[in-house]
């Protein structure tokens, strides 16, 4: 039983690994400026965890084969205590752990600064998204460069004012873009607000390594920057009610040139 | 030839309301209903989210809560028997309400109290459904693809928005009235209410954005009365 | 029935834990198949709810339901009330050389109150619109807002918070109970040097739980004040939900998520300190050799236990509070894999040297170990908030959170099961059962959860009653292999359920000690007599880890209260 329990601890151990080293399931390319850091921060986190996973299950494998009793016969063997007894775990645990936490720490600290913890770069372009039950949409300021004043009351599916503007009274309002595709151009930077209309919702782009919560009555600000043109799928990670798995919107990362076409374009929003 | 002619009635009766026994005799009020004022743009819809949707669409889909015509005729004003009407048989057949394309079909649906109302899903994605009732009892369900149709009818007379919270765009109106007269006007505006028996009436003309108007009409015997109304429109 | 025998109410408990989880494992039997194959009807679940699967494909808003009761149940009623306040009521005293616990009273009217707090979740299956959906951390404004934000968010969401309300009460009352009992009627001799390890677990968890509880408790008064009081504690001001306006103002949606991951995560080490300790006492007695470091393994279990309160920020690193206490939080989570690590490796030093027998509670103790490792291993990367900005709210969650706290809790239940069930009725479970449930399971849980790690790697969102989308589509046939083995390893627990029914029926009668264990409810007959101990206490003169020693009569053990 023990050396049943040996072989099947180690193959569980060595094809799981197997399929981590492989990368049969693996990220999607990496297309963000910051996204290259998190990815060789989770690929060292993964070597090191790797490392102490098999050793671990090996270690636990190799020993319940060795101190095991076989056939049903009581074992005889003298007893032996480890050798140095708890002091070698202790010693082993706090500084192996204790090093690799203080490593990950440091480095990953920055990585996480990079993107949570400094301002956007100077001229990011500016995008407001609202998330409600069960979309996304984006709003540009439009050709005078403000955003109009969002008034709660105002806010109506039903009038496709998502955003809940007055254009009857703001100015500033009626020439806002209001999109549901969120349309970004390549390596530059862009500012995102986040407003929740109703529950929390969360922003999440895969490919961009980039995710944070909205909040109901918190204006959240996130930047980040695109790379690589393409099409990539925004999606909620925040249970938000019956539509959640279905709530998306999709980033279209465009040449600055090819950007600049859309927006202009864009119809106003009213 | 009957047997279509059968068929024609009952197709329509199924739409507009009134069961066919209603028009066999009787006065008629019909009209048009047009707007003053500036209504607003139609404005396209972004369905980019549910690209099922999007696939079903040759062109871009616009917004129904205005839609307006040459001589400023309004679309999906429901003109109705507000009074007068009082007693008449109620109708049994069944409403449908569809969503197809991430669309409501009709866009207003109108059904008298108790009548059966059916809802489908056509689409294959799922919508949930959710009347915005004040007075009736608010409901909120999902109809996944392929689902049976969701059963359902009100108790209560009552204008509610419908709306799909999967698809924010999704917008519709279950009308709800005691009356078995009524009438939907299409594109040009125009309007009929049939098989009056002889009396006073209350018409009324709603519009979910334009407010609602009311004029009496009085029927003699099989006469056709014309009523027209005019709406106020504003641009937002 | 309503007994104040600390015994009788153990099994209660235990048994509330048996239903509770064969009810969550049908729940996620249903979930799995669903996310298999969401198109296929589900034969009868047409007429058992019509309204949530008419015609058998299950609506999102029922998956959601299932989802939030399947954790829920699990968390609350089976990794909670089995391996603390199931064993822990009925093994504490008896391991002290009590009779009965500090406060019988009380402790009776937890148990009910438990029962009570069940009943209300269950009944949300059948009042209302719908069962609540919002998951089992309940986060508001969704939870808060009523029935604006969609189906389960009526009668179904306040049930929810009325029974998780409750169950905080019977928790209360049980933690206090616990502690006392442990602190003042230990017998003469039983320093709390010579208490097992298993001891120590209860009621270093019981501390953990008097603190958890006592702020969950209040912060689902407020949200139940928020649902029909009209209240605005975690309801901000200007949300608009369905076109409607809501009237409420000035609550903060950030509170509760402070409140209930302040209990939520030391929750976590209410469920599994008990595996620790039950592992801790059941390794030794297989392996016939003392635990090694039993004095580093309490200190850890203090040090977890301290570092539990500091680390649940780390649940909210994208939540939008202050990105620098992201980097605060993340210290301590990091740092607590130490004292884990530690204890990982005491167990796997236990087994150095030994003279290790295989029965059914030995095998799932080592599994507790192997199980354990894999999911305290994944913490790495969510502890880490630039790791987790890819994996949190994917399925890489998920697998983690299972396999540290629902498998490995499961693993020590099992374990403690096997164990002392001869003691707890008398009777002798069925060995070769008891291994067939080991292997399926122990390979089964492998098969469902460390494939959730690749679909997490692959960007695959947790919480999804479908994948409909072209990105998670591909990832289909490995849910569909997870689907298959998820209904298989639940199967394999009918194997167990058997064995359970069939050996208290007719199981060969168990000796006083069938494990040559040395703790004293092994000193006593099986089951024991209504006083514990049949009127004399027992004198302690052992610690609880005396083997490979010479022994009485030539035993290589040597009991707690009997002399060298």
């Amino acid at each position: 039983m023990g050396r049943l329990f040996a072989v099947v601890v180690t193959a569980i151990a060595l094809v799981s690994v197997t399929l981590f080293a492989l990368h049969t399931w693996w990220l999607p390319p990496d297309i963000s400026t910051h996204g290259g850091r998190i990815d060789s921060q989770l690929n060292e986190t993964m070597i090191v965890a790797g490392i102490l996973f098999v050793a671990a299950q090996l270690a636990l494998g190799v020993f319940v084969w060795r101190f095991g009793e076989r056939g049903g016969t009581r074992a005889t063997w003298p007893v032996r205590i480890f050798p140095g007894g708890a002091t070698p775990m202790v010693v082993i645990a706090t500084v192996l752990v204790g090093i690799e936490i203080l490593v990950l720490t440091l480095v990953g600290s920055k990585v996480w600064a990079s993107v949570y913890q400094s301002p956007p770069p100077p001229g990011a372009l500016q995008i407001d998204v609202l998330a409600e039950q069960f979309a996304f949409y984006f709003r540009y300021a439009g050709a005078d460069g403000k955003f109009g004043v969002i008034h709660p009351e105002k806010m109506s599916d039903a009038d496709q004012n998502f955003f809940g503007l007055d254009p009857a009274t703001d100015t500033t309002a009626r020439d806002d873009i209001v999109v549901a595709t969120l349309v970004v151009p390549a390596n530059q930077p862009v500012a995102l607000r986040l407003h929740a209309k109703d529950v929390n919702h969360s922003f999440y782009v895969r490919e961009a390594r980039i995710q944070q919560d909205f909040v109901p009555g918190m204006v959240i600000p996130l930047h980040f920057t695109a790379t690589t043109p393409g099409r990539y799928e925004l999606v909620c990670t925040q249970l938000c009610g019956l539509g959640h798995y279905n709530m998306r919107a999709y980033v279209e990362v465009k040449s600055p040139a090819e950007f600049g076409q859309w927006l202009k374009a864009q119809q106003p929003a009213f | 030839m009957i047997a279509r002619f059968t068929s024609v009635v009952a197709l329509v009766a199924m739409v507009s309301g009134p069961a066919p026994g209603h028009r066999a005799a009787g006065g008629t009020i019909s009209g048009k209903v047009t707007y003053t004022g500036t209504p607003p743009k139609a404005r396209p819809i972004d369905m980019s989210k549910e690209p099922s949707c999007v696939a079903q669409h040759a062109t871009p889909v616009t917004t129904q809560d205005a839609v307006t015509g040459a001589g400023n005729s309004v679309d999906y004003v429901v003109v109705y028997i507000s009074a007068g009407d009082e007693g008449a048989a109620a109708a049994t057949d069944t409403v449908r309400y569809e969503q197809k394309g991430c669309q409501y079909i009709p866009h207003v649906a109108v059904m008298q109290v108790h009548q059966p109302l059916a809802v489908l899903n056509d689409d294959p994605t799922s919508h949930n459904i959710h009347p915005l009732a004040k007075v009736n009892a608010e409901w909120n369900k999902s109809q996944p693809k392929g689902a049976p149709p969701i059963h359902t009818a009100w108790d209560q007379p009552e204008f509610i928005a419908v709306k799909c919270n999967v698809h924010p765009w999704m917008h519709g109106y279950f009308v709800v009235l005691k009356t078995p007269h009524s009438s939907i006007t299409d594109s040009t505006g125009a309007f009929k209410l049939e098989g009056l028996p002889a009396g006073k009436y209350t018409v009324t003309a709603w519009h979910e954005r334009f407010g609602t108007q009311s004029q009496e009409v009085t029927i003699a015997g099989s006469e056709t009365k014309t009523a027209n109304f005019v709406l106020t429109a504003r641009p937002y | 029935m309503f007994s104040v025998d600390h015994k009788v109410i153990g099994r209660q408990y235990l048994d509330l834990a048996l239903v509770a989880v064969f009810t969550g494992m049908v729940l996620s039997w249903l979930m799995r198949f669903h996310l298999g194959w969401p198109d296929t009807p589900i034969p009868g679940l047409g007429k058992i709810a019509p309204g949530g699967a008419a015609g058998g494909v299950m609506t999102p808003e029922y998956y959601l339901a299932l989802m939030t009761m399947h954790g829920t149940i699990m968390v609350f009623f089976v990794l909670t009330t089995a391996p603390f306040a199931g064993f822990g009521n009925f093994l504490l005293p008896i391991q002290v050389g009590a009779e009965d616990m500090a406060f019988p009273r009380i402790n009776m009217m937890s148990f009910w109150v438990t029962l009570v707090a069940f009943l209300v979740l269950v009944a949300a299956f059948f009042v209302g619109d719908q069962p609540p959906l919002s998951g089992w951390t309940a986060y508001a404004p969704l939870s808060a807002v009523g029935k604006d934000a969609g189906p389960g968010q009526g009668w179904g969401q306040t049930l929810w918070a009325i029974s998780i309300g409750i169950f905080c009460i019977a928790q209360l009352l049980g933690s206090l109970n616990f502690i006392a009992t442990t602190l003042d009627l230990r017998t003469r001799g039983m320093s709390l040097a010579r208490m097992p390890m298993a001891t120590w677990a209860w009621f270093i968890t019981a501390v953990i739980a008097l603190v958890a509880f006592a702020v969950l408790m209040p912060a689902c008064i407020l949200l139940i004040l928020d649902r029909v009081a009209g209240t605005s504690f975690f309801i901000p001001g200007g949300l608009v939900i369905s076109d409607q306006l809501q009237p409420h103002t000035g609550g903060s949606p950030l509170l509760w998520q402070h409140l209930f991951w302040f209990f939520g995560h030391p929750e976590v080490y209410v469920a599994i300190l008990p595996g620790f300790g039950i592992v801790s006492q059941i390794l030794p007695v297989f392996a016939r050799k003392p635990l090694l470091g039993p004095k580093v393994f309490i200190a850890c279990l203090a040090a977890i236990a301290f570092l539990s309160y500091t680390v649940w920020g780390h649940h909210m690193f994208l939540s939008g509070m202050n990105p620098f206490s992201a980097t605060l939080f993340s210290v301590p989570t990091l740092v607590i894999t130490i004292p884990a690590a530690i204890v990982t490796l005491l167990w796997i030093g236990t087994i150095y040297g030994a003279r290790l027998r295989f029965t059914s509670a030995s095998l799932f103790a080592l599994g507790f170990v192997s199980v354990f490792v894999s999911g305290g291993i994944s913490g790495f990367f969510l502890a880490q908030p630039s790791t987790d900005i890819y994996l949190h709210g994917t399925y890489f969650v998920v697998a983690h959170f299972h396999f540290v706290m629902g498998v490995a809790a499961m693993f020590g239940i099992f374990a403690g099961t096997y164990f002392w069930f001869p003691k707890m009725f008398g009777r002798m479970m069925s060995e070769t059962l008891g291994k067939w449930h080991f292997w399926l399971t122990f390979i089964g849980v492998y098969c469902i959860f460390m494939p959730m790690h690749y679909l997490g790697l692959a960007g695959n969102v947790r919480r999804y009653s479908a994948f409909t989308d072209d990105y998670l589509q591909p990832l289909i046939p490995l849910h569909r292999f997870i689907t298959i083995a998820a209904l298989v390893t639940g199967a394999a627990q009918l194997i167990f359920l058997y064995n359970l029914i069939r050996s208290r029926l007719r199981g060969p009668q168990a000796p006083d000690n069938p494990w040559e264990a040395t703790t004293l409810e092994w000193s006593t007959s099986s089951p024991p007599p209504h006083d514990n101990f049949g009127g004399r206490r027992p004198v302690v003169t052992q610690g609880p880890n005396e083997y490979a020693v010479a022994g009485p009569g030539g035993r290589d053990y040597i009991m707690q209260a009997e002399s060298r």
